[in-house]
Formats: structure tokens, sequence, C-alpha cells
């Protein structure tokens, strides 16, 4: 497997004292789709920066396409393009003359089809029409989408967006995602953070969870929801009787609530898993009547909330 | 060294030598390496050039500069409309109100007299804004992090800023120049030159002399634009150093008005300014221009120096 962010003990500590990212090792495949994700304040953005060489690491090294950043930022940025934070525009230039400052900005990129490219990241990212207007007049979301316009100004190996869909309205997000799944189809990496949990279980192969600075979790999106058990649901008229056999036939953990009995099951590591078709075949045969009967499959939800905790509360 | 201006010989991108290389490869994204043009920091510096001077805050600080010979020029004329002449210190001494007197009989004197009055406060002002917002008003606006992964390469950046803050210098001191020619044309005769010295010159030597004049005006304020961006590295706040720049260019002034202080005067940037006065005598007096030029030099290296130093190993994470 090749590597395309590759951190070793990465660890920044902001003058002030904050720990914001604490020893981390992140390792994204090429070609993935990585989900980065994490509550507010868990260092996502940090890492960003450090991986963009805006930041030195305080600890610690970053690599990115295969060279240690930020000491070969010049070779390595122009094959990425960033999303960090949030789009960034001078609100005096319209939105055109916004990717024409960026795009001059890049050593690599051919002042001869500047326009062209412009126009064509402009398309892409539907703000042809709005493209002659000035960028403080845009929203929101026209403001990111602008920002999306410019890490695509080139053709990129790798993409790191920050929270891509903040203020996106629900189009603009489906189109994001499409967008992202054509891209990672071209063979581009996308690195890309998120709150949206079912955003990321949409588009993401790879996922990794932070809190506090440190990394839970890495791997895929399949295995990470998988280490979450999945849990029986049964629906019934008989509440009493369903829960009641149900914890003979071996299910554990096992709630009532109205008419829905559900519980955990077993994977212990001597006996063989329950097979639900077992419980439901003992069920029937203890004269229990099934409206509905079925395994909830556990959501990467899940797995992030076991995994962060349920607090709403932001770590200090 | 500092970070990010590591060149990788031929500055182009990944480079198959690299061991570790292959991550992307396997993606097949062809994305490989782009040459790097050797021009590119030319197109930097264009679009730092067309992004200060669109700006309509880049206009207004030229307008009002544009506007201080209109009001000198009305001024004189409403005056001595009625015979009077203007009253005022004299041509020696190169202080403020100097060649104010000479307006009258040649016009041309308009463009020294407006020079000799926005040198002190408006020019340094308007550069101390401009410098000033350089850095830092891109650092609070988010742009710079995006100019920074384009990847625009700090020094390079830094290069671009500081020779568009000095096209600046060069703009604002035409914009008092030009305005004070056309104006002096206007309202007043033009003719031969009297020079400081007592001797005559014909019109064109004259124009020659204000041409000259206005390129030693323009390098005067050097020193200051390296002071500027410098401070703007220090800050993520536009305004602040903005503010910090041209209370500094005040403060600086004060202190070369206090006897006291006449030890640390001929290190002060402002020392010199008015020396430009010099070049209107015959024949031409160069050493305090001289000394002006090579003070704008030292600022220049020394606060060029800092500010490289400041901005390359900063943390950018505005
Ligand atoms: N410039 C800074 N100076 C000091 N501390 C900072 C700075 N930026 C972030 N921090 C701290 O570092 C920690 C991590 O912040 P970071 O922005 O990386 O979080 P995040 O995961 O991106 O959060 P969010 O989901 O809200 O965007 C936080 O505790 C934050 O307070
Ligand atoms: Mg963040």
């Amino acid at each position: 497997m090749t590597v395309v962010i590759e951190t070793r003990g990465l660890t920044k500590r902001y003058r002030g004292g904050q720990l914001a990212v604490d020893r981390l090792d992140l390792a994204v495949p090429a070609g993935s789709v990585f989900g980065f994700l994490g509550p507010n304040g868990s260092g996502k953005t940090t890492t960003i920066r450090m991986l963009m060489g805006l930041i030195e690491p305080t600890a610690g090294t970053a690599a990115v396409l295969g060279r240690t950043m930020p000491r070969a930022a010049r070779a390595v940025l122009p094959q990425v393009g960033a999303l960090i934070e949030g789009p960034a525009l001078y609100g005096y230039l319209n939105g055109r003359d916004n990717l024409l400052r960026y795009d001059s900005a890049d050593p690599t990129a051919d002042p001869r089809t500047r326009r062209a490219r412009v126009a064509e990241a402009l398309e892409r990212v539907g703000l042809t029409a709005a493209g002659g207007k000035k960028a403080k007049a845009y929203s929101l979301g026209m403001k990111q989408r602008l920002g999306l316009a410019a890490a695509l100004l080139q053709p990129r190996r790798l993409l790191v967006l920050d929270e891509p869909t903040n203020g996106l309205d629900p189009q603009g997000m489906r189109e994001i995602r499409a967008l992202v799944r054509e891209l990672a189809g071209e063979g581009t990496t996308v690195f890309l953070s998120s709150h949206l949990l079912d955003e990321i279980e949409q588009v993401c192969t790879h996922a990794a969870v932070m809190a506090r600075g440190r990394l839970l979790t890495q791997g895929t999106v399949a295995e990470l929801a998988a280490g979450t058990r999945g849990r029986l649901a049964v629906t019934t008229p008989d509440p009493a009787d369903a829960a009641r056999v149900l914890k003979e036939l071996g299910v554990t953990d096992v709630t009532v609530a109205g008419d829905r009995v559900s519980g955990e099951l077993a994977v212990s590591g001597e006996g063989e898993p329950a097979d639900p078709a077992e419980l439901n075949a003992g069920l029937v045969r203890a004269g229990v009547r099934v409206r509905a009967f079925g395994v909830e499959r556990a959501s990467l939800e899940d797995a992030f909330v076991a995994l962060t905790g349920e607090g709403f509360d932001v770590a200090g | 060294m500092s970070r990010a201006e590591v060149l990788e010989p031929g500055g182009g991108g990944g480079d198959p030598a690299d061991g570790r290389r292959g991550a992307g490869a396997g993606a097949g994204a062809g994305a490989g390496t782009r040459p790097v043009s050797p021009l590119w920091t030319f197109g930097l510096f264009r679009s730092e050039l067309t992004t200060t001077f669109r700006r309509w805050r880049t206009l207004a600080l030229l307008g009002v500069l544009a506007a201080v010979p209109v009001l000198i020029g009305i001024a004189i004329k409403i005056e001595t409309s009625d015979g009077g002449s203007v009253g005022g210190g004299g041509p020696e001494g190169g202080g403020g109100p100097a060649f104010l007197t000479q307006i009258t009989n040649n016009g041309l004197f308009l463009v020294f007299a407006a020079l000799a009055a926005t040198l002190p406060v408006f020019l340094p002002m308007a550069v101390g804004v401009i410098a000033g917002d350089a850095v830092a008003g891109e650092a609070n606006g988010g742009t710079l992090r995006y100019l920074l992964v384009a990847p625009a390469g700090r020094t390079r950046l830094l290069l671009a800023k500081y020779a568009a803050t000095l096209v600046f210098c060069l703009a604002a001191t035409l914009a008092v120049a030009v305005s004070a020619l056309i104006v002096g044309a206007l309202l007043f005769p033009l003719g031969d030159v009297t020079t400081i010295s007592g001797t005559t010159i014909s019109f064109g030597d004259g124009l020659v002399r204000a041409v000259l004049i206005a390129l030693v005006v323009a390098a005067s304020l050097i020193g200051l634009a390296a002071l500027g961006l410098f401070v703007s590295t220090l800050t993520n706040s536009g305004i602040a150093a903005m503010a910090t720049t041209v209370g500094l260019v005040i403060t600086v002034q004060i202190l070369d008005t206090i006897p006291q202080l006449h030890g640390i005067h001929p290190y002060l940037f402002p020392h010199y300014w008015l020396s430009f006065a010099d070049l209107l005598r015959e024949p031409f007096y160069w050493d305090d221009v001289l000394r002006n030029l090579g003070l704008q030099g030292v600022y220049a290296a020394v606060f060029g120096s800092a500010a490289w130093a400041r901005f390359t190993a900063k943390d950018i994470s505005a």
C-alpha cells in the first residue's frame, strides 16, 4: 500500500501552551477518500496546517506525497489542492479575479492557460454565472464553492478539504459529494475533514477519528463501523415473553421499550455468535408473535460516539 | 535556513528520484511534475501590483495626494490675486514652506513646494498604510494561507510585496508631482527657473530637475517601506500594523526635532528627507542627498532582513 500522507509522532503545541495535536501517526492510502473525524477542537485543522507547511510541528514528522513537509513545500504543494478552515477571498475582487490571483501565486501554473483553467474551475463548482460578481457580495455557500474552485485550478494528486460542505445547500452538498467521487475516480486522493458522519459514510473509503489531539482509530469505514456490534431489534405485541426467550437464547443487554425489544448479539470469544435466524425460530417456537425482526447495522455515528463519548462540551 | 525555501534543484514538482515517492504514482493521476516558468516571480509581482492598485483604498490615497497641490495652488492664487506676495520662509533653509514665494513667478515651483509639503506627513502616511497592510492584511483576511499553499513561497511573496510597495512609493510621489505640474501650468506662468544659488536655468533643465527630485523623494520612502513591511509581519491585524507604522513615522519625526537628541538625528530615516532641495542648487550639492539614499539603503537592508527572518519562520494559523 502506498501512502499519500504519513505522519510519525506529529505533535503541535501552540504558543500559549495548548497541546493541539499529540503524537499523531496517520497513514492515508493512495487513491482513498479519507474521512478525518473528530469533535470541535480535536486538532483536525491543526493537523492540516502542519501537512500544508503553514505551521511548524513541535515534534514528529509529516510526509505528503512522499516528501517531508514543510521542507519540500515548493515541490509538493503544486500537486495539492486545499481548502483550510473555510474559504478566504479578496472581497474587492470578483470571483474570477480571485482565482486568477491564486493561480498566479502557483509557480507551476502556466499563465497561457490561466483564463481557461479559471473558467473551467468556476464551471465545475457551478459559479460561472456569478464569476463576475464581487466576492464580498457572495453568500457563505458561494464563497465555499469559490474556495473549492481554487483547489481545483490544476489537476491534483491530493485534495485536502477541511469541512468542504460547510454552509452549502443540500444540492451543493450533493454536488460536492459527486465531485469528490468523480475526482477519486480520476485517481485523486481526497483527505476530508467533516462533522457530518453520514456524509463521510457515503463518500469515504477510509476514516480516522481524533479526540483531544489524539488519534483514536483509523481504518476502512467498514472496519470502523463493524467495530461497534449491531443490535438485534424485535417488534412484538408480547415484549415480556420475547425478552425472556431472547435472554435464554444468549442475547445480552436486553432492553424493552414499548413493543420493541432490543439486545446485543453475543460475539463472545468461545461461542459462535448467535444466528439471527435461530433466534427468530426460537421466538416463534415459544409462541411469541413477531411483527418485525432485524439486526440494526451499527452506523459510523454509533462508532464515533462510542469512541469519543456522548459529552457535548468541547475539551479545553 | 528558514522553512519553505528549500528549492529543489530545478524547482520542479515531485521528484521521481525521491525514495519514498510512488505514493501518488499508484493513484495514476498523471499530474506528475510540472515545469516552473522562470518568469513566474514576475507573474506574482504583477498580480500583487494589480491587486494593490485595483483597490479602492489605494486609489483614494493617490487621490488625496494629488489633491494637495491643487489646494496649495488655489490658496496661493487667491492670496496673491490682489497683487500681494506670499509670506513665509525663503527658499534657503529647506523648510516646509520652501519655494512658495516662487510659485507666482513660475508654476514649476509648485512641484517642489508640493513635494516639500507632502514628504513629511502625507506621503509617509500613505506608504505606511500600504506597507503595514501588505502582509498583516492578507493574514487577517485569511488569503495569506491560500497564497502560501498555492505555493507562493514565503521569500518570493515578501519580495513581491516589497517591490509592489516600492512601486506605490513611486506612484504616490508622481501623483503629487504630476498634479502639481498640471495645476502650476494652469494657474501660473511657466518659464526659466532661478536656482537656489541664484543662477538661471532653462525651463527644460528645470523640468529634468523636477523629475530627478521626484525620483529622490520616492527613494526617500524606501526605508520606511521596509520598516512598514517588517511591522506587517509582526501581527495578524492590518489595522494595527498600519497604525503602528504611521505612529512610528510621527514619533521619529518628533524625535528629529528635539535638539537634545541631535546625537541620534543622523540615524533617523526622515532626517535628510528635505535635502532634495539641494538638487536645485547650481552646481548640484549631493552630500546630503547621498546620505539620505545611503540611510534608506541601510533601513531597507536591516528591516528587510528582519521582515524576512520573521515571515519565513512564522506560524500562519489565521
Ligand atoms: N492559532 C491558535 N493558537 C492557539 N491555540 C489554537 C490555535 N488554533 C487552534 N488552537 C487550539 O488547538 C486545538 C485544536 O484546534 P483545531 O482548530 O485544530 O480543532 P478542529 O479539530 O479543527 O476543530 P473544529 O472541528 O471546531 O474545526 C483547540 O483546543 C484550539 O483551541
Ligand atoms: Mg477545524
